[in-house]
């Protein structure tokens, strides 16, 4: 009997550690309306970006259907809910394709997902713009049908804090860093480039850590990064560990001159609130889109999230503007094609710009984006951008203050 | 080095004692109901949330609102177990990790109705306050957590061992038929057993809230970790569950500073399976004889 229950309880972690996935979203009917099926991570690791991606999609479908609909046909989204799993996001791409034979796929959130997704819709012939996947292995590959919504390759996201931490002058420069990342392929692509950036520039590397994309106890990690004392620190997070980071810092009365998560800064609201207003000055994130930006149709945007999802224009999270930038790209290759047909999209999709809210776009032959991202900081309760000095509205705060 | 794998170790123990306390629930259970609760690590969540509306509401302390949030999951608890798992007869343990990963689901999803996939926080002012120790700093709310943990734990330790009604625990959990047959009420015990679990779930849920952002999807990493403790501490055993929890994070930590991150569940799972094979009934477990 004890050892039937020893291999229930061993098969029941089993189960549980080989991931969990949950299904459902609204369904739609057939017929006029363009169909568009999109697997976002409503539960589990991802679930605060996938929400926010949702938001954005909504409000694209919103805007576009109140100016009569994609070349006249009104846009309904179906949505299903992969729970972050990579196994569950390849199921629900097929189901969209194969059972809902929905007329476009947008991408879901992270490279993580995006990958093996991506494949899935080159299968079958469908465009895959997305919102929310720019690690490299998103676009080494092969595919033709993938189309990385943002300004900028992920991989060369930290190069702009690099630059930034280049251009000081020569008695501020820092001497040491320190790095921590997810061995996801959006973060740590970003953190080994910023490394080899300014290890080039002879800023030494005293303290540098992989850790799975599972770990949920990252204080030993922090307590390695805070007992470097090292000058500056670029973490490859998402929110969980980007909140974790900063409360073991705090705790470990450990304020580096200078701070960059990969995610979890850009997340508006969701951020701020819970590391205190005071305590997120300084802090940066790299990004494509923040709440001011002078870009196409951007007030419209910030004003119509407002109006749809309450708070303020600081708590929009980027995930968010992102994922509206998928529909304006599509929005443009549909009418440049004349057609929502996927061959003629993913023909229309690589050649010329595109213009979005995140500042105009196009893609090269692998579907990366041939622009730079940009540095932001959070000044005085809100994002903003600092360097490069052609886009910074603000100068950089440098050093960062120390914890309230 | 050195004092950064003190300072890990010290971590350990202080985390350790939070996870022994969630797990000790877990463990309770099993050894009174005979059923796996995978839905253990929701509870610990539902009772973060729990913390949350409190604190967010009320502005109650998390730690002083235990006194709210542990009587109100204890008649959960109760009228959990007198709805979903007293009616399983046949084939109990293994229907049990059907329905209570269906009762996972169930909270997951009523979680996320009310307060969204978005992370929260118990973001108490002690959160990020610390005292010195020689060069590092300990956080007060490790301490916090490993005194309540002690606190709790001993008193679930004097019920068990010092009182009648523990005694009818013990006595459930050692045999139910035989318990049954000298006129203990199993199912009453199992309702209580049930509801002390998601008790020491709410307070377990305290600590895991202001240590950690949380949504309604955090119960998955979560009871995959407790279920490991009490699997390696011996199925219904609360000392082994004591001792596992600690031994995993005290691993875990010092892996993760002198190796590397990526080898410390690694090195967790190694001394699992080798304790295993000498014991496979757990550290503390006890192996039953043949036919019980």
């Amino acid at each position: 009997m004890r050892k039937t229950l020893l291999g229930t309880a061993v098969l029941a972690l089993g189960v549980l550690l080989s991931g969990c996935a949950g299904g459902g979203g609204a369904s739609s009917g057939s017929g006029k309306p363009v169909l568009v099926g999109v697997s976002l991570s409503l539960d589990g690791d991802f679930s605060g970006d996938g929400k926010a991606l949702q938001q954005g999609y909504q409000l694209w479908a919103d805007d576009v259907n109140a100016k009569g609909g994609l070349l006249g046909r009104k846009v309904q989204f179906k949505f299903v809910n992969d729970a972050s799993s990579t196994q569950q996001v390849v199921t629900n791409y097929t189901n969209l394709i194969t059972r809902d034979k929905v007329d476009l796929t947008f991408g879901p959130f992270s490279s993580l997902l995006t990958i093996p997704s991506s494949q899935i819709a080159a299968r079958y012939s469908y465009a895959f713009p997305e919102p929310a996947g720019g690690g490299p292995d998103v676009f080494n590959r092969g595919l033709k049908n993938v189309f990385f919504v943002q300004p900028a390759p992920v991989v060369d996201n930290l190069v702009s804090y690099a630059q930034w931490l280049q251009s000081l002058p020569a008695d501020q420069r820092p001497k040491t860093a320190a790095y921590a990342t997810e061995d996801d392929p959006f973060t740590q692509p970003q953190v080994d480039k910023a490394r080899s950036v300014l290890e080039g520039a002879g800023v030494q590397t005293v303290y540098n850590k992989v850790y799975p994309a599972e770990t949920t106890d990252f204080t030993p990690l922090a307590l390695g990064v805070a007992q470097s004392h090292a000058d500056v620190v670029a973490l490859g997070t998402q929110l969980p560990d980007a909140l974790a980071f900063i409360q073991t810092f705090q705790q470990q009365k450990y304020s580096p001159k200078s701070l960059v998560e990969t995610t979890g800064p850009d997340q508006g609201a969701q951020f701020s609130d819970k590391v205190g207003a005071a305590n997120a000055e300084g802090i940066m994130v790299p990004a494509g889109w923040w709440p001011s930006a002078k870009t196409s149709l951007n007030d419209h945007f910030v004003k119509a999230f407002i109006a749809k999802f309450g708070g303020d224009a600081a708590s929009i999270s980027a995930d968010a503007a992102e994922a509206y930038s998928v529909g304006q790209v599509v929005e443009q290759a549909a009418g440049r094609a004349s057609s929502i047909d996927n061959a003629k999209l993913i023909q229309a999709l690589h050649a010329g710009r595109f213009q979005t809210i995140q500042g105009p776009i196009a893609f090269d032959a692998t579907g990366q984006p041939n622009g730079a991202s940009f540095l932001v900081q959070w000044q005085h309760g809100q994002t903003v951008p600092v360097y490069p000095p052609s886009v910074a509205v603000a100068k950089p705060e440098f050093p960062k203050p120390n914890w309230q | 080095m050195s004092g950064l794998v003190v300072e890990a170790a010290m971590l350990g123990v202080l985390t350790g004692g939070v996870y022994a306390l969630m797990a000790s629930g877990l463990t309770l259970i099993f050894g009174v109901m005979r059923i796996i609760n995978v839905g253990h690590g929701a509870l610990v969540v539902l009772g973060a949330y729990l913390s949350f509306v409190l604190f967010q509401r009320w502005h109650v302390d998390p730690f002083l609102g235990l006194v709210v949030t542990m009587p109100v999951m204890f008649g959960l608890g109760v009228v959990l177990e007198i709805v979903f798992i007293r009616p399983l007869r046949t084939d109990r343990e293994a229907l049990s990790v059907l329905v209570t990963y269906a009762l996972a689901l169930g909270i997951e999803g009523i979680l996320g109705y009310f307060f969204s996939a978005n992370y929260q926080q118990l973001s108490v002012w002690y959160q990020r306050a610390s005292f010195a120790v020689g060069d590092f700093h300990i956080a007060y709310v490790y301490v916090l957590g490993f005194l309540l943990s002690v606190a709790f734990l001993a008193a679930l330790g004097l019920v068990l061992y010092r009182t009648t009604f523990g005694a009818a625990i013990r006595a459930t959990m050692l045999n139910r038929s035989a318990a049954q047959l000298v006129g203990i009420d199993v199912e009453r015990i199992s309702a209580i057993a049930f509801g002390i679990g998601m008790a020491t779930a709410a307070a377990g849920g305290v600590v895991f809230g202001i240590t950690n952002a949380f949504n309604p999807g955090s119960h998955y990493d979560l009871i995959s970790r407790l279920l490991t403790v009490i699997v390696l501490g011996g199925l219904g055993s609360l000392k082994g569950a004591i001792v596992a929890a600690v031994l995993m994070l005290v691993i875990e930590d010092i892996t993760s500073v002198l190796v590397s991150p990526t080898w410390a569940d690694f090195s967790f799972f190694v001394i699992l399976v080798l304790t295993l094979l000498a014991r496979p009934q757990g550290l503390y477990g006890v192996r039953a004889r043949a036919g019980t």
